[in-house]
């Protein structure tokens, strides 16, 4: 949400709108891979879990929505935080465990917050954020300050029972909140469908809870939905559920790199070849006259410069000093 | 109590309904507080502590539940995040259990984890306390468990003047605090001065002086110290009994003051002894008062065992007066 870049030439609101998801989803890509090399250089303390191909899902739902609406966000996260308008340098610093961190260094990959963005913050518990989620909603709607929630959650969550015991609720009382499913297929090292029986739209859908699917690397796609649900959900109409589906290119974590033995070489260059969310925004990009290549490119490179600052910024940081450690356990 | 509240200024409450009026006030006071839980809003629970409040504030601001404790504690948790101050209900403490993902990974942890940039400004209102014939999953204390975790405050009044003004203090505090009512001691009256006040959280009170033995006592166990304290006054011995009021904070220092006058103590708590309360506590006047004491510490907590439903075993299994006088009688021979 936040850009350095201006975007040259293309006026139409819709070049600028989409022009702008593309460095976004480029932001996110680039960031990611930046942090895939703090770890295989034994730089980046710690776990991180990369975004890496779920792009159009974050960028496609953040567009949709406004600065102090609320989101919360999962160990997966990198891509939420930043398409929810959080700064590279800062979330470097976090993972890094600088004191420039988004949390001072205090949470770490699994834990980014940003109250100024509407950021609750990621969870690492798997279904953590449901209820923090629906709360927000619920605290908007009594406030009646117009507010919309977004929750993330992958499918491995519909495992948790907290899950629906929220959806129940939210229903109930009609809250401004909007369940976004990223459905990347794996639960972790699992296939989903060892792990979920029945339909799961049928599930939302059992409490009264309007429920959509949709294709996640599509980010104009997962946009168009994201506002109609996100309208809804501000004229009060209550929930809704979104099924994103998409997939992870890299591991369910960094070190997660042999993977063969739960998923398919094969698999994974189909989506990264036929299904990648950049290519599919630049084809359209091009083909709409958006944008040429010189333009897309210019945008990759200037977004790579930052990126570049931003790691710079948070390798020399300072780490928080030991006399921080108690601090901040209560208000 | 105050000895500056005359007897003008004041009322006798039951705690129950001392409890009721800190919340009614708080919500008053403040639109953004909430109440929320099963039963509480036309039932007014089935305590019947909250009757009355959902007529005057409707039941947008009074609000059952379904029977769906994690979902709406962590409801509750996102709530006190962004701009309004939950009171959650969890009706027996034995369902703390089913909540406590919401309470030790994201209360607790919110503030710390963000670097302190998010608050959790909520209250979990819940009880303790055995020999209602309730049954092993109705009947316990299980306050040592939050009392462990860093980022939670754990409250236990035991008079109604104690918790009108610290469940007012738990609900402008900007922490996830857990305030314990003992289900045995919603009908216990007490005086409550009229004027409105607030008790600060982590001061404990001294129920009763006394120069030979400490006895620290929790939640109804004051009740079952200060029996046993008569009881010693007639064996000649004085017993000083110590209320902490709240378990976290702890105020370490007046405990370990009166041990330190006294040279002996007792911790009595309804939870189990062991990894429990009087365990803690135990050992903090162990640390603090070693070379005053002129005997070990004694704790004395319910039995080690779920607790059981005839009424002939339940009531053996919590502290009793005539345990707490035993013991002291023994330390007090010591020397």
């Amino acid at each position: 949400m936040t850009t350095a870049t201006q975007v040259p030439t293309s006026t139409s609101s819709a070049a600028q709108k989409w022009l702008h998801a593309y460095r976004q989803m480029v932001a996110i890509r680039l960031f990611e891979e930046q942090v895939n090399d703090l770890y295989t250089r034994a730089i980046m303390p710690g776990l991180a879990h990369l975004y890496i191909g779920e792009e159009a899902v974050a960028v496609g739902i953040c567009e949709a929505l406004h600065r102090d609406d609320y989101i919360t966000s999962t160990h997966r996260g990198h891509g939420h935080c930043l398409a929810k308008g959080a700064a590279p340098d800062r979330m470097f610093a976090e993972l890094l465990g600088k004191r420039a961190g988004y949390c001072k260094g205090k949470g770490g990959s699994m834990h980014i917050a940003d109250p100024d963005t509407g950021n609750l913050g990621a969870n690492a518990i798997v279904g953590g954020s449901a209820g923090l989620a629906t709360g927000a909603a619920f605290s908007a709607k009594q406030l009646g300050n117009g507010r919309v929630v977004v929750c993330f959650f992958g499918e491995g969550a519909l495992g948790q029972g907290v899950l629906y015991e929220v959806m129940n609720l939210a229903s109930l009382w009609k809250l401004p909140v909007i369940y976004v499913c990223e459905n990347n297929m794996y639960n972790e090292y699992t296939h989903y469908s060892e792990t979920t029986a029945g339909d799961i739209l049928g599930r939302p859908v059992s409490f009264g809870v309007p429920s959509h699917s949709v294709d996640g690397q599509d980010v104009r796609a997962v946009n168009a939905k994201a506002t109609e649900l996100v309208e809804r959900a501000r004229k009060g109409q209550g929930p809704s559920f979104l099924m994103c589906n998409t997939y992870r290119y890299r591991g369910h974590h960094v070190g997660d790199v042999s993977r063969e033995y739960y998923r398919a070489k094969t698999e994974e260059q189909e989506w990264m070849t036929q299904r990648d969310p950049i290519i599919i925004l630049t084809n359209w990009l091009l083909a709409e006259k958006h944008a040429d290549s010189a333009q897309l490119e210019k945008i990759q490179n200037d977004v790579r410069t930052e990126i570049e600052a931003a790691v710079k910024f948070a390798l020399e940081a300072p780490y928080p000093a030991l006399e921080e450690v108690d601090e901040d356990v209560y208000a | 109590m105050p000895d500056t509240v005359t007897a003008a200024a004041q009322r006798e409450l039951t705690l129950g309904e001392a409890v009721r009026d800190a919340i009614a006030e708080e919500m008053r006071r403040d639109p953004t507080v909430f109440l929320m839980g099963e039963d509480v809003a036309e039932a007014g629970t089935p305590f019947k502590v909250l009757s009355g409040l959902s007529g005057e504030f409707g039941t947008s601001r009074i609000i059952d539940t379904p029977i769906s404790e994690a979902g709406f504690t962590g409801l509750g948790v996102g709530a006190a995040m962004t701009g309004t101050r939950p009171i959650i209900d969890i009706m027996f403490g034995d369902f703390v259990c089913l909540i406590m993902d919401q309470m030790v990974n994201q209360a607790a942890k919110v503030h710390y984890m963000s670097g302190g940039k998010w608050k959790v400004p909520m209250v979990l209102r819940t009880t303790l306390g055995a020999t209602r014939r309730s049954a092993a999953q109705h009947s316990q204390s299980l306050q040592a468990w939050f009392a462990h975790i860093p980022g939670l405050k754990v409250v236990m009044p035991s008079t109604p003047y104690d918790a009108k003004g610290l469940m007012k203090s738990a609900i402008r505090d900007d922490n996830p605090v857990i305030f314990y009512e003992d289900k045995m001691m919603f009908r216990f009256k007490g005086p409550v001065p009229t004027e409105e006040y607030t008790i600060p959280i982590g001061v404990a009170d001294i129920k009763r002086p006394g120069d030979d033995i400490t006895i620290v006592a929790t939640s109804s166990m004051v009740q079952v110290a200060l029996g046993a304290a008569k009881m010693l006054e007639e064996a000649d011995i004085s017993a000083e009994v110590v209320d902490p009021r709240t378990l976290w904070p702890l105020d370490e220092k007046t405990i370990i003051e009166s041990v330190k006058k006294t040279s002996r103590a007792i911790v009595v708590d309804e939870g189990y002894q062991r990894y429990g309360v009087t365990s803690e506590i135990a050992a903090v006047i162990a640390e603090g008062a070693f070379h005053y004491l002129d005997g070990p510490v004694k704790r004395i907590g319910a039995m080690h065992v779920p607790i059981p439903f005839s009424p002939s075993l339940e009531d053996a299994t919590v502290p009793s007066e005539q345990q707490v006088f035993d013991a002291a009688r023994a330390l007090c021979s010591r020397s």
